[in-house]
């Protein structure tokens, strides 16, 4: 069963995922372990392309967008601006004493998720819709549904996914319209902040 | 490609972050990893948002709403991080100016 067109279950599309994830991760490890820190920086943004081409693969086209433009073009600008102001070549970009704790956090850490993620019995979209776990689709008030009405909301979550920029658009601007404005305000509060804080005295 | 992968792929990646926040002492270092562990929840909330269904699918209004919260999360988390990369690099040039130093190990005024 797939969503939106056969394009998710194409050999290339698995070939395409194992690549950027490989590379998404090697530039992240990069981004930690490289002393200079201008290259490190510049890892950081092959990590953030990497992060976008996964989100056009999992079919959330606004998001792999807004990570470009925000992350590749302004944050990742931002953090080499603040390389440039405060270069410390000399100094290069040494470990504190709680690297080897740190270490083992981290690795305590993956092993834990990676086992939660493997273990647990996901309620996944494809089974619940592909026809063999049709009585798990159910109401929220209760009643479970017939086959018309599953076919119905296979049609729908398969629209859902095939244009998802105008449903994200849909939630954004009606559900979480509150959220939203609350968020500029955030923005503005901080860019305020960063104004207030960096300013010649 | 499944979800356990992608949920993989962005727990590796959250781990990379969390030890390169912890360990080291660049403060530009420890914010670049700050974003990496962003990075690594929104691979995990865009993957969730595709694969997984809550048990009680259809609401009154549809099965829209129930799908992709999880795109609508991770726009927040975003605009979030944005608005903390900006303060962080504020924090920092301001500590460098005052004390000509970003390591985060010679940043102890408020210690103790």
């Amino acid at each position: 069963m797939t969503l939106g067109g056969g394009v998710e279950s194409h050999f290339a599309t698995d070939v395409a995922f194992w690549v950027i994830a490989a590379s998404t991760i090697i530039a992240a490890i990069a981004v930690v372990q490289l002393r200079d820190l201008f290259r490190a920086a510049m890892f950081l943004v092959v990590c953030f392309l990497g992060v976008a081409a996964m989100f056009v693969l999992r079919r959330a086209e606004f998001l792999a967008v807004v990570q470009i433009l925000i992350y590749v073009g302004a944050i990742s600008v931002l953090i080499q601006f603040a390389i440039l102001m405060t270069k410390d070549v000399k100094r290069g970009n040494p470990y504190n004493r709680l690297r080897l704790p740190a270490g083992i956090v981290a690795v305590l850490f993956l092993l834990a998720t990676s086992f939660v993620a493997v273990n647990t019995k996901w309620n996944l979209i494809d089974d619940a819709i592909g026809g063999s776990g049709a009585g798990e689709l159910v109401r929220i008030t209760g009643e479970t549904l017939d086959a018309q009405e599953v076919a119905e909301v296979k049609a729908e979550v398969e629209e859902t996914y095939a244009n998802t920029i105008s449903k994200v658009a849909e939630l954004l601007l009606r559900d979480y319209f509150l959220a939203f404005e609350i968020a500029s305000v955030l923005l503005l509060a901080s860019v305020i902040g960063s104004l207030v804080l960096v300013r010649e005295r | 490609m499944s979800l356990e992968n992608f949920l993989i792929v962005g727990a590796i990646i959250f781990a990379i972050g969390l030890y390169g926040a912890l360990s080291k002492r660049n403060a530009i270092t420890v914010l670049m990893s700050l974003e990496l562990m962003f990075n690594a929840v929104n691979i995990t909330v865009v993957a969730m948002s595709r694969y997984v269904v809550p048990a009680r699918l259809v609401s009154d209004d549809g099965v829209v709403p129930l799908l992709l919260t999880g795109q609508v999360f991770a726009v927040f988390i975003i605009t979030v991080a944005a608005a903390e990369i900006a303060l962080g690099v504020a924090i920092v040039i301001a500590i460098y100016r005052n004390r000509e130093t970003v390591f985060v190990t010679d940043a102890t005024q408020m210690r103790y």
